[in-house]
């Protein structure tokens, strides 16, 4: 009986264990199929570059200020320029938590969520990044409306 | 109207607008802040649904996004070899969900008209209504599936000419089209991918009225569209359009274009198209130049 209830307790745990780790683990994010993207847009110190323009943008633009205006704007763009390294197939690893649940402290509507890649296309034409590889960052970005439009 | 009465007109428009609509949307429409993406909402076509230049397109006309109501206001000029076609509308898109659509069209028979008895410069006009309806998917944003957008219009046309018209050939100077499309965005490839089946009676798009001796029962044709985004500003691209040919004395030809599209703004896009558009009444091979000048938010 006592052995039975071991192997239950150890089951359990396990069980236990196996719900929650996914919930600790950081979210992994489609990449593209092309592997020269990251180069262009300058790796890492690129995409630095056109996150700094991406913030200045989204504060400039009534649509999208409200939602950053209050937010640790390093610690966001820190976390942007690891995503976007990593949907670029480039040697970084997005660490915050996932789409969902990071969106979900604010009211966010589709007209900001095309504003916000609006923005970015500004910054990213302003960095010189190719259309069509802005197009295919953009083709892994746009599905997460899903996650991030909540009204 | 006089200039006080249309102002208080425009006054008594836009508080009703104002009164009618929720905050939030309201605040949706101030100029330049528009939702949905450059481009993203099509062009006018020809019939003054939203989509590209011949042919309607599954996106609902406008910027508008879910939470949105958009407008839309066009002038297209086809210059062919022996005709000239003008074209006119405005469309409202709501909630991107559904659009509704007016446009007038004035078919300048110029000599041919002299030629036919009609007098030179005969215009042949139609008024059309049309209506959109999105029934699936997003073009735009949902660029992990297959899935296109699918949208069911209709086209209510009204010929002015009927007795002209039946003189033709045609049974009636009144039809309706129907049509369903698909539209997907090909984004990571830079690439959108139009078809459209109509079924349909019209004549030279209902110019020489609907059915004819030949033929008076719906047909389904179908129209392709494929573009290709150079830039945030810019599309290329080409379409076609199959057509029914009911009337014995004015043989019918598919149309085709090539055009360019140019968004300077989100309020502003220029098409310039050059089309082939086969026989039309006693001239073949009619080649046209296509302008289109659309204002939108």
């Amino acid at each position: 009986m006592q052995r039975i209830f071991a192997i239950a307790m150890a089951a359990a745990s396990l069980a236990i264990g196996i719900l929650l780790v996914p919930e600790a683990r950081a979210q992994t994010f489609k990449q593209v199929d092309d592997p020269a993207a990251f180069q262009a847009f300058g790796e890492k110190p690129g995409l630095v570059r056109i996150m700094d323009d991406l913030m200045i943008n989204l504060l400039a633009d009534p649509r999208t200020k409200s939602h950053f205006e209050n937010s640790d704007k390093r610690r966001v763009k820190e976390q942007l320029v690891d995503q976007f390294c990593e949907i670029l197939r480039g040697p970084c690893k997005y660490g915050g938590a996932d789409m969902k649940k990071i969106h979900s402290g604010s009211e966010i509507n589709r007209e900001a969520f095309f504003a916000l890649v609006e923005s970015l296309q500004k910054a990213m034409d302003k960095h010189g990044v190719p259309f069509s590889a802005q197009n295919k960052l953009l083709a892994i970005l746009a599905p997460m409306h899903r996650d991030i439009v909540n009204q | 109207m006089n200039r006080s009465l249309l102002r208080i007109f425009a006054i008594a428009c836009t508080s009703s607008i104002w009164l009618t609509l929720p905050a939030g949307l309201v605040h949706a429409q101030s100029p330049g802040y528009s939702g949905k993406l450059l481009l993203t909402g099509g062009v006018t076509q020809l019939e003054g649904s939203a989509g590209g230049g011949l042919t309607p397109w599954a996106v609902i006309g406008g910027y508008s996004t879910r939470d949105q109501i958009g407008a839309n206001a066009f002038l297209t000029n086809v210059r062919a070899d022996d005709y000239e076609l003008h074209s006119g509308g405005v469309l409202i898109g709501l909630f991107d969900r559904a659009e509704i659509s007016f446009a007038r069209q004035d078919f300048d028979t110029k000599a041919v008209g002299g030629v036919l008895g009609l007098g030179t410069g005969f215009k042949f006009k139609q008024d059309i209504i049309g209506l959109k309806v999105r029934l699936a998917g997003d073009a735009v944003l949902d660029q992990d599936s297959w899935m296109p957008q699918i949208a069911l219009g209709l086209q209510h046309k009204k010929n002015k000419q009927g007795a002209v018209v039946r003189a033709l050939g045609a049974k009636d100077d009144t039809g309706t089209d129907v049509y369903l499309s698909a539209t997907k965005l090909l984004l990571d490839k830079s690439l959108l991918l139009n078809g459209t089946l109509r079924a349909t009676k019209a004549n030279q798009i209902g110019i020489l009225g609907f059915g004819g001796d030949k033929s008076d029962q719906y047909k389904t044709q179908f129209e392709g569209s494929i573009a290709w985004l150079v830039n945030r500003q810019l599309a290329v691209g080409v379409e076609w359009r199959t057509k029914p040919d009911n009337l014995g004395i004015a043989k019918e030809e598919d149309w085709y274009d090539i055009f360019i599209v140019w968004a300077p703004t989100k309020n502003v896009s220029v098409v310039l198209a050059y089309a082939q558009l086969g026989n039309i009444v006693i001239k073949d091979n009619q080649k046209a130049t296509y302008l289109s000048v659309q204002i939108g938010f």
